[in-house]
């Protein structure tokens, strides 16, 4: 190691963190002729380099240890990006804010407390815990209570509200700290289908048959209304809920009756029906006017005396007998002169 | 309406946890991926990369027809793999007629691509190739040395992308305390020429010198390849900035002439000035003075004067 030689090194990079040596300073004139002459070349360099950090690095104060000396690395210079993005500080909970804001210190519960009923130490959370509703034998009666409540099921109603609350809170800081992003790694919020109030409709789930449905229904909008398109295997024949046409028969067998003519009919006394307003359903009026006044009477208590319920069936049947009969005439009037138009 | 859903298990809420984002982040994962065709140099150089990590890496032993990390849609698979398997180091080894042998090493940022080097591998040489003293075989997990030679490390953009890209991939975990016993291995890399890098993998010999500081002596023992340098893509600015920050606690500075006792808590020390005794003029008040005063006193007010005359012959 001659004079010379100490100018001509020039300084490397060294990361001693990363245990990195760089020499930005060599640079190969010439490719050299074989792959050998390079390979050698380079583990020269590389060996210079690594004898330089190793200096570096033993000069740093060690600690005996039973492995070896170990020595404590300083950070990395070279900087390198991270692989996920800095974690968010959450915001302080309901309760933090309040007890800052009082001055609330918090301080350690021990995990035994004394149960003066038994006189044993007992644990405070968990199987056969102090203060426990179900060890209460006894709960005298204070002047404010009122006759006939239950003073057992009204402290368990207290309890469940106040764990309703605490979960509501819970939920809230949650959703508090969601909204930053610094949402507690292992909880999740999710959206469940049931609604919290009428004001947003929950997303209907789906059912099987509803999705077994919808591809017949959409298939239904082509022009052959989806009877010749192509199936998954698997997919059932679309079921047609409505009425098929009926048409008659080419030839009219033996023992049935001249089909034209009762379709005709059919035809003509449907038309004739919603053309004239004077003709009324005798039958339907009377079976619709009973089954109301059966509903009054059997709603209202006993009111409806028996006088009422003698003197009301009278005059209904007067009434629908006259206009039965008025009408009836009118009707019949009515389908004997389009028989003879015929 | 919300639900809260949390681990049913402490070993799944273990998981997740380690899973979680962290101030000081160690160990990244890498994921070795085949492409739709691979020769036998790549399956051979996947396999080794994979044993060189054995400890955090996960290796995919299936083709992957639907990757192509350079185009926009193509990155889709590659990042639902990593969210999987939590790794953000992803190692993808395809071979085609225009691409021979090819490497592409990406990185990846809160599971989205954060930027990609491709590289051409000629002149493999397998680990099992080479034969040396079996004590020298560095030992997995064991923290590497890294020596990176050649000026075009520095000067060109490519080459500076890859160096930084392999020192993320070979580094292992950033530790404080470093056992010297245990240092057994050296990657070696050098800018051949403007596009090209001869990498390989040497184990350490540590033999005795005069000094404290061992003499080091470097024996090729794992895969050494030239590197052909093909494409590759920077990070976005935006992107950069976000993965460079360092959490604000650590950059605190240290309060000065603040010291903290057990026994009598905070300290601090006050400098007083200098006080300059000899120098500070002092307060009017020598007897001599007081003569004056009563002098001037008689020539303004006479009464007074007086009055203490009379009070004294009384």
């Amino acid at each position: 190691m001659g004079e010379v030689e100490e100018e001509q090194k020039q300084h490397y990079q060294i990361d001693l963190g990363n245990l990195f040596a760089f020499n930005p300073h060599h640079n190969f004139p010439s490719v050299p002729p074989s792959r050998e002459e390079l390979v050698k070349e380079c583990l020269e360099q590389g060996t210079k380099l690594v004898q330089a950090v190793a200096d570096a690095l033993f000069s740093l104060p060690s600690v005996e240890d039973r492995d070896g000396p170990l020595v404590k690395l300083p950070a990395p210079t070279i900087r390198l990006p991270r692989e996920k993005p800095l974690p968010k500080p959450r915001p302080p909970t309901k309760w933090e804010v309040f007890a800052k804001k009082k001055g609330i210190q918090n301080h350690k519960k021990d995990k035994l407390v004394f149960d003066e009923q038994t006189g044993t130490w007992k644990r405070r959370h968990g199987f056969d815990r102090v203060n426990d509703d179900k060890d209460i034998p006894i709960i005298e009666a204070k002047m404010t209570d009122e006759p006939g409540v239950d003073p057992f099921a009204k402290r368990r109603s207290e309890k469940k509200q106040r764990v309703e609350k605490q979960e509501r809170h819970r939920l809230h800081n949650l959703k508090e700290a969601a909204k930053v992003g610094a949402l507690p790694s292992h909880v999740q919020l999710a959206a469940t289908a049931i609604p919290i109030t009428g004001t947003q409709a929950a997303p209907r789930k789906v059912s099987k048959e509803e999705l077994q449905n919808v591809a017949g229904m959409a298939a239904t909008a082509t022009a052959s209304g989806g009877k010749f398109d192509k199936k998954l295997p698997g997919e059932k024949p679309q079921k047609h809920e409505k009425k098929y046409r009926k048409f008659l028969p080419v030839v009219e067998g033996s023992g049935m009756g001249s089909l034209e003519r009762q379709q005709t009919d059919k035809v003509l006394s449907k038309l004739m029906s919603k053309n004239s307003h004077e003709i009324l359903n005798v039958e339907k009026a009377v079976n619709m006017y009973n089954v109301k006044r059966e509903k009054k009477r059997r709603n209202q208590p006993g009111k409806s005396s028996s006088t009422s319920s003698k003197l009301k069936p009278k005059n209904p049947h007067n009434k629908t007998s006259k206009k039965g009969s008025s009408f009836k005439g009118k009707s019949k009037k009515g389908s004997s002169f389009k028989g003879k138009s015929k | 309406m919300l639900q809260i859903r949390t681990p049913k298990t402490g070993r799944a809420k273990r998981e997740v946890e380690k899973r979680a984002p962290k101030i000081v982040e160690t160990g990244k994962k890498t994921l070795i991926l085949h492409g739709t065709k691979t020769s036998q140099v790549l399956n051979t150089v996947l396999t080794e990369i994979y044993h060189l990590k054995k400890d955090n890496a996960v290796k995919y032993t299936r083709r992957n027809d639907n990757i192509r990390p350079f185009e926009s849609g193509g990155e889709t698979s590659m990042e639902f793999y990593s969210l999987k398997t939590d790794c953000s180091l992803i190692v993808f080894g395809s071979h085609s007629k225009k691409r021979p042998d090819n490497l592409v090493i990406a990185r990846t940022y809160d599971h989205h691509i954060y930027d990609l080097v491709e590289v051409g591998i000629e002149n493999f040489k397998s680990m099992v190739s080479f034969s040396y003293d079996k004590k020298l075989a560095p030992q997995i997990g064991s923290k590497p040395f890294f020596a990176f030679i050649g000026e075009g490390f520095e000067n060109l953009e490519e080459l500076k992308h890859l160096k930084e890209v392999l020192l993320d991939l070979f580094r292992g975990e950033v530790v404080t305390n470093l056992n010297l016993a245990g240092l057994d291995r050296v990657y070696v890399c050098t800018a051949v020429s403007s596009n090209r890098v001869f990498f390989t993998h040497c184990g350490l010999r540590l033999k005795k010198s005069g000094s404290v500081v061992p003499r080091m002596e470097l024996v090729e023992v794992g895969p050494s390849m030239d590197l052909v340098v093909r494409r590759h893509r920077l990070p976005e600015d935006g992107l950069k900035k976000e993965a460079m920050k360092i959490a604000p606690e650590l950059t605190k500075k240290k309060e000065k002439n603040v010291s903290k006792d057990a026994i009598e808590g905070k300290i601090g020390k006050i400098y007083m000035p200098d006080q300059q005794v000899g120098i500070v003029p002092l307060p009017n008040k020598a007897k001599g003075v007081k003569r004056e005063r009563r002098e001037a006193k008689m020539k303004g007010d006479t009464k007074k004067h007086e009055a203490k005359k009379q009070k004294l012959e009384a």
